[in-house]
C-alpha cells in the first residue's frame, strides 16, 4: 500500500522543492533576461491567435446555451451578466490555462526532456550554469507574466462573442443593456479570482512542464511519456486548484 | 614539446564510491580511484558497467551513496552545487555524443565556458574560440548549429569546447563510439593532441581496445605535427594506465602489458594483442 504512495509523494516533493528554486531564483543572479524574453515569445505571442479564436467560441456558445434556458423564464436580457460572469471567474481562466497546458507544458517537457537524454542539462551543470536558473525560472517567470494576459484577452474576447450571438444574431438584447449588464455583473472578487487562477495555474504548468522533461530518463521513448505525463498531471492540477480556489472565494 | 615534470598531486581521487538508483542493484560497487597530475586513464568495460556513472559522478553530477570523492586534493564530496560549480570550472568534460546545447552556434557553443564563467562578452573570446576550432580543424563552423554537423564532428566540437578553458582535468566519455574507423583514429589524434598541448590529466571511456592501445602508445610531436611512439622508458608511458569495469566494480588496474596478460576472459576481451588473435 506504501509503496504505491510512495511515487507520487516523491514526485510531489520535488514539485515543492523545484517550486521553491525556481522562484527564490528569481531575484538571485545571473539573469537571463533575453531567456525570459524569449520564452515569454514563445508561451505569450505564440498563444495568442488560439486563446482568441478558443474565447471567441467558448463566449458565442455560452450566450447560445443561455439563450434557451433564459428565455423560459424571460430574463434574456441578462444574458451579458451570465457570459462575463461564467466567462471571468471560470471559462476563461481554466480554459486558457488548458490550452496553454496542451501547447506549452508538452513544450516544454519536450524540449526539457530531449536536453535531459542529450546530456544538455549534465553538459550545463559541468559548465557552471544552474539549470533551474537557465531553463526552469525564465519559463516560469514567462508563464506568470503571459498567462493572466491572455486570460484577460480571452475573456474580453468572450465576452464580444458573447455579444454577437446574443445581440446581432438572436437579438436577445439590446446591445446597451448587454454591455451595461456584462459591465455591472463584476465585483471585485470576480476579477480576483480571475487574475488568482492564472497565476496558479502558470506555476503549475510551467513547473510541471520543467519537473516532467528534467526527470526525464530513457531516451526519446522517455521524452514522450514524460510529455504526456506533463499534460495530463498539468490539466488534472488545473481543476483541483480552480475548484480549490473557488471554494475560498465563494465564502468571502 | 615534452611534458614539464610538474610536481605530481592528486587531481583525482574516489574512495570507495558505491551508488544504487534502487534497493536491488548498485551501479557503483565500492569502486576506487586515483589519477595524478599528469596520468593518463583509460576506462574500459561492457555497456552498463558503471564506466558513465563514474565520470558523472567524478564531476558531481551525482551523488554517491556512499565513499568520498578528492578533487584537486579537496574533499569534495558534500559540496553544495554552486561550490561544486568551482571545481568543475577546473575540468573539461567531453560527453558521450557532445552534449552541444543545440539552441547554439557552434561558435556561442565552444564560447559557452568562458562566457558563462568569466563573464566575458562573445566578442572578447572569440579569437579564442576561432582557435580552438581551427585546432580540431572546424574553423568554418562558427555560425553552424550541432543538427547541422555529423557525429564526428560534433565530437570535435565538444573537445574544442572541453578544452578551451584549459582545465587541469580533461573527462572524455565515449569520444569514438559509433564512429567509423578513420573518423574514430582523427578523433583520439586530437585527444592525444590536446592531452600534450595542455598538459593535462586526462580520462577515456571507451569500448573500444584500440582507443587505449593509441592513447597508451603514442603522442603529439608538435614540430613533425605527427604522431610517434612513446619510448618505452617515457614517464607518459608509466603515467597510462588501463582500468576495465564489469557490474559497477573496477575488475583490473593495471599497465597495457599487464592488460595483455591477463587471464581472465573478460579482462582479455579489452586487450588489443589478445582481441587481435
Amino acid at each position: 500500500m506504501l509503496d504505491i504512495l510512495k511515487s507520487p509523494i516523491v514526485t510531489f516533493q520535488e514539485f515543492i522543492l523545484l517550486a521553491g528554486r525556481a522562484t527564490t531564483n528569481i531575484i538571485r543572479r545571473p539573469f537571463y533576461a533575453s531567456d525570459v524574453i524569449l520564452q515569454m515569445d514563445t508561451i505569450g505571442v505564440g498563444s495568442l491567435p488560439i486563446t482568441i479564436l478558443i474565447g471567441f467560441f467558448s463566449g458565442a456558445v455560452m450566450a447560445l446555451q443561455m439563450s434557451r434556458a433564459l428565455s423560459q423564464y424571460g430574463a434574456t436580457g441578462q444574458v451579458g451578466q451570465i457570459t462575463a460572469i461564467t466567462l471571468v471567474r471560470e471559462m476563461g481562466p481554466v480554459l486558457t490555462a488548458l490550452l496553454v497546458a496542451g501547447r506549452n507544458a508538452s513544450g516544454i517537457a519536450s524540449e526539457l526532456g530531449s536536453m535531459k537524454v542529450t546530456e544538455q542539462i549534465d553538459a550545463m551543470r559541468a559548465l557552471g550554469t544552474d539549470p533551474v536558473k537557465k531553463l526552469v525560472t525564465p519559463r516560469l517567470i514567462a508563464t506568470c507574466f503571459t498567462l493572466p494576459l491572455l486570460t484577460i484577452v480571452a475573456d474580453f474576447i468572450g465576452i464580444i462573442g458573447g455579444y454577437l450571438v446574443a445581440v446581432p444574431l438572436l437579438a436577445l438584447t439590446t446591445s446597451s443593456q448587454y454591455w451595461n449588464n456584462a459591465w455591472r455583473a463584476l465585483e471585485y472578487n470576480d476579477i480576483a479570482q480571475g487574475l488568482l487562477k492564472p497565476l496558479v495555474f502558470a506555476y503549475i504548468i510551467s513547473l510541471v512542464g520543467c519537473l516532467y522533461g528534467i526527470r526525464t530518463t530513457g531516451g526519446t521513448q522517455g521524452v514522450g511519456r514524460a510529455t504526456t505525463q506533463a499534460v495530463v498531471v498539468a490539466s488534472v492540477w488545473i481543476f483541483v486548484c480552480t475548484f480549490l480556489i473557488t471554494r475560498v472565494f465563494v465564502n468571502l | 614539446m615534452p611534458r614539464a615534470a610538474t610536481e605530481r598531486t592528486c587531481v583525482l581521487r574516489l574512495e570507495n564510491i558505491s551508488l544504487s538508483f534502487d534497493e536491488e542493484s548498485k551501479v557503483l560497487d565500492n569502486v576506487s580511484l586515483e589519477m595524478w597530475t599528469g596520468d593518463t586513464k583509460i576506462i574500459l568495460g561492457a555497456a552498463g558497467a558503471g564506466k558513465t556513472v563514474m565520470f558523472k559522478v567524478a564531476l558531481g553530477l551525482l551523488r554517491p551513496t556512499s565513499g568520498r570523492i578528492y578533487l584537486f586534493g579537496e574533499d569534495v564530496t558534500d559540496y553544495g552545487e554552486n561550490r561544486w560549480f568551482d571545481v568543475r570550472a577546473r575540468i573539461g568534460v567531453l560527453f558521450q555524443e557532445g552534449g552541444l546545447f543545440d539552441s547554439l552556434t557552434i561558435e556561442e557553443n565552444v564560447a559557452y565556458p568562458l562566457v558563462n564563467r568569466y563573464h566575458k562578452t562573445a566578442d572578447e573570446v572569440h579569437p579564442e574560440v576561432e582557435e580552438s576550432l581551427q585546432f580540431v580543424e572546424l574553423g568554418h563552423t562558427l555560425e553552424k548549429f550541432p543538427s547541422e554537423l555529423s557525429g564526428g564532428m560534433r565530437r570535435r566540437v565538444g573537445i574544442a569546447r572541453a578544452g578551451i578553458s584549459d582545465p587541469d582535468l580533461l573527462l572524455y566519455d565515449s569520444p569514438t563510439a559509433g564512429l567509423d574507423p578513420i573518423t574514430a583514429n582523427n578523433i583520439m589524434a586530437l585527444i592525444i593532441q590536446e592531452r600534450e598541448m595542455r598538459n593535462a590529466t586526462s580520462a577515456i571511456i571507451s569500448h573500444r581496445f584500440q582507443d587505449g592501445h593509441i592513447m597508451a602508445n603514442f603522442r603529439y610531436n608538435p614540430e613533425s605535427k605527427r604522431l610517434e611512439q612513446i619510448p618505452d622508458d617515457s614517464p607518459l608511458r608509466r603515467g597510462t594506465r588501463f582500468v576495465v569495469m564489469r557490474e559497477g566494480r573496477i575488475v583490473f588496474e593495471g599497465s597495457e602489458r599487464e592488460l595483455d596478460a591477463s587471464a581472465d576472459p573478460y579482462i582479455a576481451k579489452f586487450s588489443m594483442m589478445r582481441s587481435a588473435h
